[in-house]
């Protein structure tokens, strides 16, 4: 496989709009050091036992020099947090208001948002294709690998096209009533999934006009 | 930018369940997604490699559509079991073992190490659920009404069963009592379900009437190997549904219960979560909290099956009428 579709970047991560800065010294490490370091961080934060949960602060450190390094937006990183955790919030809140022993739920809490501050640092500093390139030297099967790059290439474009879809099918829909609703829904994505279908078959006669396989 | 990042009640995240979980979650989703990578290599021709990463791409999209669910939250689509009907059991778990790693690495959705056992979850046990449960109902009821009827109820059993897994890990993990968290993911799963069902039977029912030749013919081509693939998937999904759950069938010692109380915090939780579907699970007669869902899903399982048959005829005969105006 040429690997030549990997390198797609998503223009927002390319223009450095919101989290990724694509002159940062995190930006330039190599994707295999990140996601190795990411990966040994989780699971160094994942076994550490409650009564040394001090050590959670250097993980915290570590995380913080890793965010000045990247030049990621700390509200960009605050943001993705809080979007991703209404969940842990639920259950922070519950255990504020519980009176008595707490203390658990404030370390698994901890450990969960350093974890997943971890993913959203490398995840804004390494585009997905380097990420996909170290898997396929570690050995995962090239058939999965080829099914990720090609979603990640898609992905936005058919986001896109969905959102293009449903605002065309809302500007020539005049009656609103619960069940149309779902029916425009469910349109909408079935003809997304038959737009995909015949996507890829034009991907697949330019991948063998490339020399796929 | 549309909406991407979107948190739910399936995806675990990281901290959430302990080593021996992920490890053993992992190991069962590394199996299953590399005998279904065999299988998908084995029969799927190369034309149709390509598809595999678009459909990807679609679900991922098609997951930001939400629906409304009762009590003013929503839902919204995990796809297994349409992916499923719509491209086969192994190529199903391949997409969606895609997507879970791309939502995982790409926008933190979902843990690094839960990654395993959100895969066991959505991408294996959902899928082969799905399918079964569609294939199953297309046997008894042939025909359109069928297929949509088996696609209905397909999404609803892949909902339900796939948090039944997600409640066992939690559990198993001792992050929350099984007592707790059973009735708690499917209490909700059970409601989320009717969307997941709702929505897959409009969308396969779409497809079929524009596109028939994309999907998955469920006529005998090639019925002897994937139903030996669907043998070996069940054997996979159920030993690990039963690795995951066996230590809760039995009455269990007060182990978890004193991890419960000294939590404390899921009381709370599960009394605000029991409120909506408390009819549902509140059999009179019935002790056991376990029991109890257990009876409460199989009547939950009876209504949805029974909705799901009134969606087909619905829909169907409107489709049929249809099809009478239509000169073709």
């Amino acid at each position: 496989m040429s690997g030549s579709h990997f390198d797609h970047q998503h223009p927002e991560a390319a223009a450095g709009a919101d989290g990724a800065v694509a002159s940062s010294p995190m930006y330039a490490a190599p994707a295999g050091a990140k996601l190795a370091v990411a990966v040994a961080l989780i699971t160094v934060t994942m076994l550490l036992p409650p009564s040394q949960s001090r050590w959670l602060i250097v993980v915290a450190g570590i995380l913080l020099f890793a965010m000045v390094f990247s030049l990621v937006s700390p509200w960009f990183v605050a943001k993705r947090l809080l979007m991703l955790a209404p969940f842990m919030l639920c259950v922070v809140l519950g255990a504020a208001l519980q009176p008595g022993s707490a203390l658990d739920w404030r370390i698994v809490a901890a450990k969960s948002s350093l974890c997943l501050v971890t993913v959203i640092l490398l995840a804004n500093t390494t585009p997905f294709g380097a990420i996909l390139r170290v898997l396929e030297k570690m050995g995962v099967p090239a058939l999965l690998i080829t099914t990720m790059a090609l979603m990640n290439r898609y992905l936005f474009v058919l986001a896109d096209e969905m959102v293009r879809m449903r605002r065309a099918r809302t500007s020539r829909t005049f009656v609103r009533s619960r069940g149309f609703t779902w029916t425009v829904l469910a349109t909408v994505a079935a003809r997304l999934f038959e737009r995909a279908a015949e996507r890829a078959d034009r991907i697949y006669a330019a991948m063998c006009a490339r020399g796929w396989r | 930018m549309p909406r991407v990042v979107d948190s739910d009640t399936m995806h675990i995240p990281d901290g959430f369940i302990d080593t021996k979980t992920a490890l053993t979650a992992g190991a069962l989703a590394a199996v299953g997604t590399g005998f279904a990578l065999r299988q998908v290599r084995r029969e799927l021709p190369p034309r149709r490699v390509p598809l595999l990463g678009l459909a990807a791409a679609f679900l991922f999209a098609a997951q930001m559509i939400n629906f409304p669910i009762a009590g003013g939250t929503s839902g919204h689509l995990i796809g297994g079991a349409l992916v499923a009907v719509l491209l086969g059991p192994a190529a199903g778990v391949v997409v969606l073992a895609s997507v879970l790693i791309v939502q995982c690495l790409l926008f933190a959705d979902g843990g690094v190490l839960a990654l395993g056992a959100n895969i066991f979850n959505m991408g294996i046990v959902a899928t082969f659920t799905g399918y079964g449960v569609a294939r199953l109902v297309g046997l008894v009821m042939p025909g359109l009404r069928g297929r949509v009827a088996g696609m209905a109820f397909a999404g609803w059993c892949s909902a339900v069963v796939a948090s039944v897994g997600c409640a066992a890990q939690l559990a198993w993990s001792g992050t929350v009592a099984w007592e707790v968290a059973l009735p708690a993911m499917v209490g909700v799963h059970m409601l989320i379900g009717i969307g997941e069902g709702l929505i897959s039977a409009l969308v396969l029912l779409a497809v079929l009437r524009t596109r028939p030749d994309l999907v998955l013919a469920d006529g005998p081509e090639g019925k002897g190997e994937s139903l030996r693939g669907i043998v070996a998937y069940g054997l996979l999904a159920a030993l690990g549904l039963a690795l995951f759950v066996a230590p809760f069938a039995c009455p269990w010692p007060d182990g978890l219960e004193s991890v419960a109380s000294k939590l404390g915090f899921e009381h709370r939780e599960t009394a605000h979560l029991l409120a909506a579907p408390a009819p549902n699970y509140l059999v009179p007669g019935i002790t056991s909290r376990g029991l109890a869902t257990a009876v409460a899903g199989a009547i939950g399982a009876v209504v949805a099956f029974g909705l799901a048959l009134i969606l087909s005829r619905f829909l169907v005969r409107g489709a049929a009428r249809g099809e009478a105006a239509d000169p073709i």
